[in-house]
């Protein structure tokens, strides 16, 4: 990824603010993703670093600040917005419906009917090829889950993880936002998300990766966004600079100022 | 890097897991092995039990409760239940038949109105739980005593008499051999065919699932998830007011009394019948079940009898032990 010389930059915000009464969310936070790349982003609690990722994800409207996609100024009023325009989320508690199957999953709000009259007036599903496209887009993610037609409850947690990222990455044009997708997971687990990850990042698509893990951010992440006090401190380059530093960074311990210029990620 | 990722579960479904909607066969089992044991112990209590005057007649007194589970179990899918569900056919029944005799409208007319009026009180029960976000349990209580008053104050407690001949056409009966048949078993049927179809072929049968099985992932997929639920609310009032026109057909009257017991016996129908209280999980044909089940032991403790209090009381039985079943195995699942 850093032998790229200008990544194109897909989604980028500047001096975003959200205040929630007397407390201000976001100071005047930026933002930068590239295409084809992890960003990690990281901060401690209440460092500002949910509220940009609501902000991104139309979650919230942010109350001053720019939001750029592909060099376009966009506005989202909601995360169905932010979703037609590309941008999918990975929520933390599992955003699927447990009892439907994974196909069921896959499509849910975005039904494939069949052709013809079948489709048209009687309105009816083309779960064939639903299943189909499902076998598909989880193999290309070397999604090893045989059968479609399962209810989702049946998965173990990871394998649920990893077919809401496999949904996120099969619609997403632009961003998939992953809000702590290893959080509730085992290590092995874990892992097995984390490889899913960096396969969406490998087609191509860019990833938003938040997380508290710092040894999964490591492991993943091309760039670490670190948010403190409502803004960007910095962002650093996570193969020259060790995870101690960063945690320093990360609590004010370290001022950015400080660091050999090497450690900061361009 | 490409290592490959371990699936050993995903063979080899869970024991408590239901497989949905492969498991169709699996939901419905329960209800059909109750109905099958009920039918095999009225068969030795009365000689009667088993003819086919008497299935015939079950079927009949199905139809009302079997149409209304139906509306039933649109809401519970969505998570949510309805105790209107008798009251409102009671009004409906009512409206149609004064309509008909006292305003001399056209009879279909008039049961279109009836039709018309326990929608409208379904449209208020969906929009007070959507806009409001009240639970329904609450609401469908309020709207079932406003519609139990509304119902007494408009007929003034008397029963309507005198119908037009289309109002009570479909408790008219055909022949299959030696067997009479009434058209309201057959229009029963005929929803039932509809509401599978629906539920399982379609995106909106599908989304009624989804709402119930988990709300906010509906939503943030982008699922208008409020007005799923609205129409959730207005079909089951319309489904009310068919049942009403059922309702009438069979006694020939305007009850002002109906729907007492069809409320309790709607909801104990829908979760014989699999359908987690829960939501999000279920059949619909194993609501049909579970109205047959309701119809036996009706009809079986009446030929045996047995008073109808105790009718009562084993409806109550029933609807606790079916509830118990659902919760136990929602807990092996987990």
């Amino acid at each position: 990824m850093n032998a790229i010389a200008t990544p194109r930059v897909v989604m980028k915000a500047t001096s975003l603010v959200k205040r929630y009464g007397q407390v201000v969310a976001l100071d005047g936070s930026d933002f930068e993703l590239r295409a084809g790349e992890i960003l990690a982003v990281i901060g401690d609690n209440g460092a500002g670093k949910s509220s940009l990722i609501k902000a991104l994800s139309g979650a919230t409207v942010p109350d001053s600040g720019e939001i750029q996609l592909d060099g376009v100024v966009t506005k989202f009023r909601s995360p169905i917005e932010a979703r037609r325009a590309g941008i999918e989320t990975v929520y933390q508690d599992l955003a699927v419906a447990p009892a439907m199957t994974i196909a069921e999953n896959l499509f849910l709000g975005r039904e494939m009917r069949r052709p013809g009259w079948r489709g048209g007036v009687l309105r009816m599903l083309d779960k064939r090829r639903m299943i189909e496209e499902s076998v598909a887009r989880l193999a290309e993610l070397k999604v090893g889950i045989r059968s479609m037609s399962q209810a989702l409850e049946t998965l173990s947690g990871g394998q649920r993880q990893c077919v809401a990222v496999a949904r996120a990455a099969a619609f997403a044009k632009h961003v998939v936002i992953m809000d702590e997708p290893t959080a509730a997971l085992g290590v092995k687990e874990g892992g097995m998300v984390l490889e899913l990850i960096r396969r969406v990042r490998d087609r191509g698509l860019a990833v938003v990766l938040i997380s508290h893990n710092m040894p999964h951010v490591f492991e993943v992440a091309d760039r670490i966004h670190v948010a403190r006090l409502g803004k960007r401190a910095t962002v650093l380059n996570p193969k020259k600079i060790g995870m101690s530093d960063t945690v320093a960074v990360m609590t004010g311990a370290l001022r950015p100022e400080d660091l050999p210029a090497e450690a900061l990620a361009h | 890097m490409a290592s490959v990722m371990p699936d050993t579960q995903a063979t080899k479904p869970n024991v408590g897991g239901l497989q949905w909607p492969a498991g169709l066969s699996v939901a419905v089992l329960g209800p059909v092995i109750a109905l099958a044991l009920a039918c095999t112990f009225f068969a030795t209590q009365s000689d009667h039990f088993l003819s086919g005057g008497n299935f015939s007649l079950i079927l009949q007194q199905v139809a009302v409760v079997g149409v209304l589970a139906i509306g039933q179990t649109l809401v519970i899918l969505t998570g949510g239940i309805d105790l209107s569900c008798g009251m409102l056919m009671a009004l409906g029944g009512i409206v149609m038949t004064r309509f008909a005799t006292t305003l001399g409208m056209p009879p279909a007319l008039a049961i279109l109105c009836g039709i018309g009026v326990t929608s409208l009180f379904g449209l208020v029960n969906g929009l007070l739980v959507t806009r409001i976000r009240l639970p329904s349990f609450i609401v469908t209580l309020g709207t079932m005593n406003i519609a139990f008053a509304a119902t007494q104050l408009y007929s003034g407690a008397q029963t309507v008499t005198d119908l037009p001949p289309l109002m009570t056409a479909l408790g008219d009966t055909f022949s299959i051999g030696s067997t009479q048949f009434a058209w309201g078993t057959v229009a029963m049927l005929a929803l039932y065919a509809l509401a599978w179809f629906v539920l399982r072929e379609t995106a909106a049968g599908r989304h009624v699932y989804a709402v119930g099985n988990n709300p906010e992932a509906t939503r943030l997929v982008g699922i208008a998830t409020q007005r799923v639920l609205l129409v959730v609310y207005v079909v089951a009032g319309a489904l009310y007011g068919v049942a009403s026109l059922l309702s009438v057909s069979r006694t020939g009257v305007g009850d002002p009394n109906a729907g007492q017991t069809d409320n309790l016996d709607a909801i104990t129908a829908v979760v014989l019948g699999g359908t987690s209280l829960f939501g999000g999980r279920g059949v619909i044909v194993g609501s049909l079940v579970g109205a047959l089940v309701v119809g036996v032991f009706r009809n079986g403790l009446t030929l045996m009898g047995v008073s109808s209090i105790y009718q009562v009381l084993v409806t109550g039985v029933l609807v606790i032990l079916a509830v118990t079943a659902d919760q136990l195995s929602r807990r092996g699942a987990r």
